[in-house]
């Protein structure tokens, strides 16, 4: 027998690291995010498209977390101190589980990255949520990068080593 | 990408529901053969009671070795459900467990095989959760023992039937020993390793 493969079909993991990418990518615009400004978002999306049930797998909760550095960046690794984190899971009625983890004791920030996650892996709300939601803020993240960058630059001073005419 | 799907959810308030399940068993083991109820609050995964669910949530964590029967241990959303709510590790060898999660008295290996504790740490011995059919009605017992003014009555339909004759290898070890903590839905009995049943009637 001969087997048919669609045009459409797309190995599973490729398409497993994709989504990865894409979950990534929105972790790190969400985590830097005001919590405020993605339950806002959300809001206005929810009014858009009904958001699906969901509940919380693991309430949030608060902990901390070993920060590591290394001496100049490539020497032995030594423990620079600890970092408060919070973190949460929700799952959505149709299956998918996101996770949020965020520096600070904001726990309702911490599940609303999770609910987001979850959301930007299910096939019906993924586009929604990347288009209405994480684009913006992604747009919000660089414009004060930007903005910080350009604050900074704006205070650069070149010194000038002068060198006396005789000899 | 759905491989914890089906996860039932843990604690919905984590401190709370904690605190009220830790005393609640405090309670069943400071006054042995006594029905106290536990307020259920969490998700239960299959072939697990809700009691035994929240006491789980309330007792493990990655320092606690987890020993299952094989009725649980072949479950995969048993040790699914475990490793992302309590972390604890689940062992094959009994004798490091801290505690062990009993799903069916049929399976309930020899006591001798858990860990007893030593003379120095008595309190380095296994803790057996064991599910049984029920705690308020039954084959009546009658135990003796610290924490009971004279004598207790329980009535209990527990399997295996000869659970008491086990325990009362306990006898001879003390301070060593087993606990037990017996679960029937939301209700809890616990025989801590200082109880004697002392007689029995059907």
């Amino acid at each position: 027998m001969r087997q048919v493969l669609s045009k459409g079909s797309v190995n599973p993991v490729t398409q497993h690291n994709t989504q990865q990418a894409q979950r990534k990518a929105a972790m790190a615009v969400l985590a830097h995010a005001e919590a405020g400004e993605i339950a806002a978002r959300l809001r206005d999306l929810a009014l858009d498209v009904a958001l699906p049930p969901h509940q919380d797998l693991r309430a949030p909760e608060n902990g901390l977390v070993m920060l590591r550095g290394r001496a100049g960046g490539d020497g032995a690794p030594f423990n620079l101190g600890e970092a408060t984190v919070s973190r949460a899971a929700v799952r959505l009625a149709s299956g998918e589980v996101g996770f949020g983890y965020t520096l600070g004791r904001d726990g309702e920030k911490a599940r609303l990255i999770a609910l987001c996650d979850a959301l930007v892996q299910s096939r019906d709300f993924g586009g929604a949520v990347e288009r209405d939601v994480i684009a913006p803020l992604r747009e919000q993240l660089m414009v004060r990068r930007k903005q910080a960058a350009a604050e900074t630059a704006a205070t650069k001073v070149d010194f000038y080593t002068m060198v006396r005419g005789e000899g | 990408m759905t491989t914890i799907a089906e996860l039932p959810p843990g604690f919905a308030d984590k401190v709370l529901s904690a605190q009220s399940t830790f005393r609640s068993v405090m309670d069943a083991m400071a006054r042995p053969g006594s029905v106290q109820r536990i307020v259920p609050g969490a998700g239960t995964p299959d072939r697990m009671m809700r009691g035994t669910a929240a006491i789980a949530l309330t007792l493990f964590d990655h320092d606690t070795p987890l020993w299952l029967d094989a009725r649980m241990a072949e479950s995969s959303d048993v040790l699914k459900w475990l490793k992302f709510h309590t972390g604890a590790p689940v062992v094959q060898d009994t004798s490091i467990a801290s505690f062990a999660l009993i799903s069916d008295g049929a399976l309930l290996p020899a006591l001798d095989r858990f860990a007893l504790g030593t003379s120095e740490y008595p309190d380095r011995s296994t803790t057996v959760i064991l599910q049984v059919e029920r705690l308020d009605a039954g084959r009546s017992f009658e135990l003796r023992g610290p924490g009971i003014d004279g004598a207790a009555r329980l009535q209990a339909s527990i399997k295996p039937f000869d659970l008491f004759e086990r325990l009362a290898f306990n006898e001879p070890l003390f301070p060593r020993g087993i606990d037990v903590v017996l679960v029937a839905d939301d209700a809890v009995v616990a025989i801590p390793r200082t109880t004697r049943i002392v007689s029995k009637e059907s």
